[in-house]
């Protein structure tokens, strides 16, 4: 079994680590699932019958059938070729885009170059959102209805602050615009039950617990969906998205699931009790905001900004004290601007903290960090403040 | 927190900068959270209805200080982009930075008045 460093509080789950069973797993299927499933030797048939086997596992998991469940590298390219695979049918009305503000920048970043590029061909309309991040959903009804839009997106629930987004009611919307609509639930799959209205479904393993390097692209037979250039002659093989994950990858990714789907509910409502526990511990700090709905959101994850204080700092800090957290603020990215998300919130970027809980399974102990981060938080708050010269007012 | 409406970036008052402002700040080339804390500094002791402009080069201030003036209870007014010939020396280096008004409603509150 993989043990977490020790000593160690982990609450930036977002990437890792692995379920300890999808560890075991991906240890064993390195030595029997590294052919190529191409291939016609035993070896290579084993490795496609994994292949088989791990789509099955994921497809009954969401309630489709195996035919409709693609890979992708990862969650982010997985959410790039869904949005390209609706628009490439549509080309002759239009390449427009509806999305709201706080969908992931692999939705935002190319649909804003496609704009640049066409304004008139290819406008993406970005949704407002509310104060806890909810898409507003009359300015999505207007959107959707738009000349030359052809596609839109929404995510599931808001990785960054947890919000969960109306998906039904946009996707009906939508629906009645005769335009299809991407869900993203690259921060929801394994720990919420999958949302059930969406014309291309987005997932990440690693929400689950799985391995990276599998993302997830579910097309359903009515969603008219095509990516550009020539078909992959092993396309019985990658699917629509050509696209086949590392087996072993595969292998934990379905092991993942399976453990996680087991335990989900337990799993999720003792999150949403550490997760109230840190909001209530947060905002009882002087000046700090704690953001995201805190009712309607995903059970795991949690977000606040502390005022006069520099989230880089803070992170360092806690880092000191054995502590890993997230942040969104503009110190802390490699771009040096804040997080979108927040700031379409409008909440305050700086002094930002963002916890996403692991699994039980992956840190029995989660309970225990989340003491150690409430317990040290005021200090580190005070001491940050201090150091920026703000603390002594 | 109350669900307010829309919240993607207040829109600028065309008569905000129509008058001078009372005070301006010159926070360009400070990293957040610096513009936000001398804006907070700069307002603690000053009168209900003052006029803060703060010029900044920070991208993170564009969202921090209309959320500041949430928090604390002061006025947004609106920010304009600006462009400025570089001087002879550094505090005046040229190029685009922001200009963000606020007016002041009640005395700062602070960490420490916060209590």
């Amino acid at each position: 079994m993989v043990e977490p460093p020790s000593g160690r509080a982990l609450l930036d789950a977002a990437s890792g680590p692995l379920h300890p069973a999808a560890a075991q797993t991906l240890a064993a299927a390195v030595d029997a699932g590294w052919a190529d499933p191409r291939r016609l030797y035993a070896e290579a048939r084993t490795a496609r019958r994994l292949v088989d086997q791990s789509r099955e596992v994921i497809a009954d998991g969401l309630g489709v059938r195996p035919s409709q469940v693609c890979f992708a590298p990862d969650g982010p390219s997985a959410l790039r070729l869904a949005v390209d695979g609706l628009l490439h049918p549509a080309r002759r009305r239009g390449a427009g885009l509806v999305a709201s503000a706080v969908e992931h920048s692999s939705v935002l970043v190319p649909a804003r170059a496609r704009q640049a590029a066409a304004p008139d061909d290819a406008p993406l309309v970005e949704v407002p959102v509310s104060a806890t991040a909810a898409v507003d959903l009359d300015a999505w009804a207007a959107a959707v209805r738009r000349p030359a839009v052809v596609a839109a997106a929404l995510q599931h629930a808001n990785g960054e602050v947890g919000t969960l987004q109306p998906v039904s009611r946009a996707w009906e919307a939508a629906r009645a615009a005769e335009v299809p609509v991407v869900v993203d639930a690259q921060a929801s799959l394994g720990r919420v039950d999958p949302p059930d209205a969406y014309d291309v479904l987005v997932g990440d393993a690693r929400s689950w617990g799985g391995p990276g390097g599998v993302g997830l692209v579910v097309l359903p037979e009515r969603t008219r969906w095509a990516l550009p250039g020539v078909t992959d002659p092993d396309e019985a093989l990658t699917g629509p998205t050509r696209h086949t994950p590392w087996v072993p990858l595969l292998l934990a990714a379905a092991e993942a699931w399976q453990q996680t789907a087991a335990t989900r509910a337990a799993d999720s409502a003792e999150a949403y009790a550490l997760v109230e526990r840190i909001r209530e511990g947060a905002g009882a700090v002087r000046d700090v905001e704690v953001v995201g709905d805190p009712g309607d959101r995903l059970p795991h994850v949690v977000t606040f900004s502390a005022l006069y204080a520099d989230g880089e700092a803070m992170v360092q800090a806690l880092d000191r004290r054995g502590i890993a957290v997230g942040s969104g603020s503009a110190c802390t990215s490699s771009t040096l601007e804040p997080s979108h998300v927040l700031a379409a919130m409008g909440a305050l970027t700086h002094g930002n903290l963002r916890v996403t809980l692991p699994l039980a399974a992956v840190a029995p102990d989660r309970a225990r960090s989340v003491d150690r981060l409430l317990e040290a938080l005021p200090e580190v708050v005070l001491e940050v403040r201090r150091q920026l010269g703000a603390g002594t007012w | 927190m109350s669900d307010r409406p829309a919240a993607s970036g207040p829109t600028p008052q065309p008569n905000a900068f129509a008058d001078p402002a009372d005070v301006v700040l010159d926070a360009r080339g400070l990293r957040c959270p610096l513009p936000v804390i001398r804006l907070a500094e700069r307002t603690r002791s000053a009168e209900p209805g003052t006029i803060v402009e703060v010029l900044a080069t920070d991208p993170a201030a564009r969202a921090d200080i209309p959320a500041w003036c949430r928090m604390t209870g002061q006025d947004y007014l609106g920010q304009q982009e600006r462009e400025t010939v570089a001087g002879s020396d550094e505090q005046s280096a040229g190029g685009r930075h922001t200009a963000y008004r606020v007016r002041v409603t009640a005395p700062g509150r602070t960490p420490a008045a916060a209590g």
